[in-house]
């Protein structure tokens, strides 16, 4: 049964696209650590990182897009979940500073020593285990949605309506990690890092470990999002998307099938954040930024709503762009962000992975089967979009923004 | 010993299969249900008319739970309360719903359509592992043969004609094989020809499923040839066989002689 579903999830664009990450993720550190600094073919460190977090962006892109795309909601707020596994990623590698601090103590974060605290806070215990800090990683965003979900879903917010409330949400968050008694750091946030699992956190070997275990977690996450969409549940959230009372009527509980789907992303989303912060250095409140979740809807509108292989493209193309262009004309950068977005809206409505399939499909039958155009969640999946690797080649010389 | 029965022993503990009394939903301070009370039986086949606006889709929208009624009773199969449940329990009781304006998934295939309306488990991750089996499949290519569409069965809902869409969601209705189909204006937009396929259709589906069918069209009531409740002002005004109801005067000034 399990294998069944883990098959059904391997479409030939899922192959390709886990090949060619597989790829990246051999090659990126081989080049990086193998080859002497001055040869054509050297990777820099900071261009691993940067590739790091572009796939880290990434995987926070999928996470939205597996529910955006696929069921319509449109969470504007994916951000919080993002930085709650960052901070709970953080908070281990506080606490694996130790006497390292500036104030030198063993047990309490020099933030913490700075506000004259005496003792951890409960919250805090149990983070000073790797194997703890990963579960929060997934249990705290996942929580958060399930918690939310549960409101919201059951109360049949819909549509912009709950746009607003995640809105709400990631604010309320920013607002609250900003503040010194909350105890994560106040806007400084958590920082200093030193070491990861043993491994000191500005090793090149560590940095490129670090990339490789992002790009699994990606693999992953594409895997899992693709088994679910294309399992029967998977045509279930399209159904909601298309026609949520329809669903019902047929008798389906939408809001368990919402509630589902949201919590699968926030732990994706939590998971994105936790490696990002390693090979960041930071995680601060304004992680929660409102914008911030925006951002990343544009990425998944940019790549290809609904395609989850799009959002993937888009991550990475909108970041490589920004990179660019906050190194060359930093000032400018919003409205381009904002063109793009419209231009997209205008001209490409499917994303480019949408109109690339879109048009692979027209030119492959032009024959009678040819009724409707559905891009979105397709059940036969066999086109590919055109060789688009993403995260090849090196990338801008900006440093990480 | 002779059992006392009181006189005040519902209908409902009969032998009805669908048991509405006194049902009334008021919108801001609008009666579109009045004290609404009629029953269907098992096996039945019911054709409700009245004017625009007389509270049939009220009517569907209280059955299957979409809307609670201020005051009245509602009782299926004799015991269940439907004004207790949600929309996808009374579903999974056996209600199924065609809505006034064809509402199918029109980006998943006419298959999927079927396939996800096909009776059988409805809990997250059943669904999330399970697969339809041979005796699903074989369900579904028959509904196909039944609805006409056998040919489209790969092509995206989005495509097919207004007629065939109707048909597809009749189509849904039947794979959820429910005790009790309500139908809402099925007719409505059809070319005389697909008004006459899509009255074949629901006898067909009325040999074994208990049906209540709104309708406009009166030639197809004709055709349908089944008891008629007329609705006026959210309360039931004339029931009967068609001649009888066309007969009645208060009916003809409503609703025929216009
Ligand atoms: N959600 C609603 N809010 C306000 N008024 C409604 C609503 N639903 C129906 N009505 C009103 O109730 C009356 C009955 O509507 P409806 O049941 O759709 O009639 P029918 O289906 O018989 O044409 C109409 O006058 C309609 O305007
Ligand atoms: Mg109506």
């Amino acid at each position: 049964m399990i294998t069944a579903f883990l098959l059904r999830g391997l479409d030939r664009r899922a192959l390709v696209f886990l090949a060619v990450l597989a790829a990246v993720a051999v090659v990126v550190p081989l080049l990086n650590l193998a080859t002497p600094a001055g040869s054509g073919l050297h990777i820099p460190s900071y261009a691993v990182t940067l590739l790091g977090k572009y796939l880290c962006y990434a995987l926070l892109a999928l996470s939205v897009d597996l529910i955006w795309g696929f069921c319509g909601i449109l969470s504007l707020g994916h951000g919080a979940f993002f930085a709650l596994g960052g901070y709970a990623m953080g908070m281990y590698l506080m606490r694996q500073i130790g006497t390292r601090g500036v104030y030198g103590n063993p047990v309490l974060p020099d933030f913490m020593v700075f506000l004259n605290w005496k003792t951890l806070p409960w919250y805090w215990h149990g983070f000073d285990q790797f194997w703890f800090a990963a579960v929060m990683v997934l249990l705290v965003p996942g929580l958060l949605a399930f918690v939310f979900g549960w409101f919201a879903f059951r109360s049949r917010v819909t549509g912009v309506y709950l746009s607003i409330i995640t809105q709400a949400m990631t604010f309320a968050l920013l607002l609250a990690f900003f503040r010194n008694d909350m105890g994560f750091g106040g806007n400084n946030g958590l920082t200093d890092f030193k070491d990861i699992l043993g491994f000191p956190i500005q090793d090149e070997g560590t940095r490129a470990g670090l990339f490789v275990a992002t790009a699994v977690a990606l693999g992953l996450g594409y895997l899992i999002a693709s088994c679910v969409v294309r399992s029967k549940l998977g045509r279930v959230l399209v159904a909601v998307r298309d026609a949520e009372s329809r669903t019902r009527f047929l008798g389906y509980r939408v809001e368990m099938y919402k509630l589902f789907v949201f919590t699968l992303s926030a732990c994706m989303a939590g998971v994105a954040g936790a490696l990002y912060v390693p090979q960041i250095g930071i995680i601060n409140p304004s992680e929660f930024a409102p914008a911030n979740s925006i951002e990343v809807v544009i990425w998944v509108a940019v790549g290809g709503r609904g395609t989850l292989i799009g959002a993937i493209i888009g991550a990475i193309l909108v970041n490589f762009g920004k990179t660019w262009f906050t190194g060359v004309l930093p000032e400018l950068w919003l409205f381009a962000l904002g063109g793009l977005f419209v231009a997209v809206t205008l001209l490409l409505p499917k994303g480019i992975v949408g109109t690339a399939t879109a048009l692979w499909r027209g030119r492959r039958w032009r024959g009678p089967a040819a009724t409707g155009e559905g891009t979105l969640a397709e059940s036969g999946g066999d086109a590919e979009p055109p060789a688009a690797a993403p995260a090849a080649g090196p990338a801008a010389p900006e440093r990480a923004s | 010993m002779t059992l006392q029965v009181p006189a005040a022993v519902p209908l409902k503990a009969g032998d009805t299969l669908l048991y509405l009394d006194g049902v009334s939903v008021s919108f801001d301070g609008f009666k579109a249900l009045n004290g609404l009370s009629f029953t269907v039986a098992e096996g039945e086949m019911r054709a409700i008319i009245g004017p625009n606006g007389a509270g049939k889709t009220t009517m569907m929208d209280v059955i299957t739970g979409k809307t609670r009624p201020d005051v009245g009773e509602v009782y299926f199969g004799g015991t269940t309360d439907l004004t207790k449940l949600d929309e996808a329990a009374i579903a999974s009781l056996g209600i199924g719903r065609k809505f006034q304006k064809p509402t199918v998934f029109e980006s998943h295939t006419v298959w999927d359509n079927l396939d996800l309306a096909l009776s059988g488990p409805r809990r997250v991750f059943p669904i999330l592992f399970g697969r339809t089996d041979a005796e699903g499949r074989r369900r579904i290519e028959e509904i196909l043969e039944t609805i006409r569409l056998t040919h489209r069965r790969d092509a995206l809902a989005a495509g097919l004609s207004h007629g065939q869409k109707q048909w597809l969601e009749i189509g849904m209705l039947l794979a959820q094989d429910p005790r009790l189909l309500l139908v809402d204006e099925p007719v409505a937009g059809m070319t005389d020809a697909e008004t006459e396929e899509t009255a074949r259709l629901l006898r067909e589906i009325a040999c074994d499923h208990s049906v209540v069918v709104v309708e406009h069209d009166m030639t197809f009531v004709r055709d349908l040839g089944v008891h008629v409740t007329v609705l006026h002002e959210g309360s039931v005004l004339a029931e009967g066989s068609l001649d009888h109801v066309s007969a009645d005067e208060r009916v003809v000034e409503v609703y025929l002689g216009r």
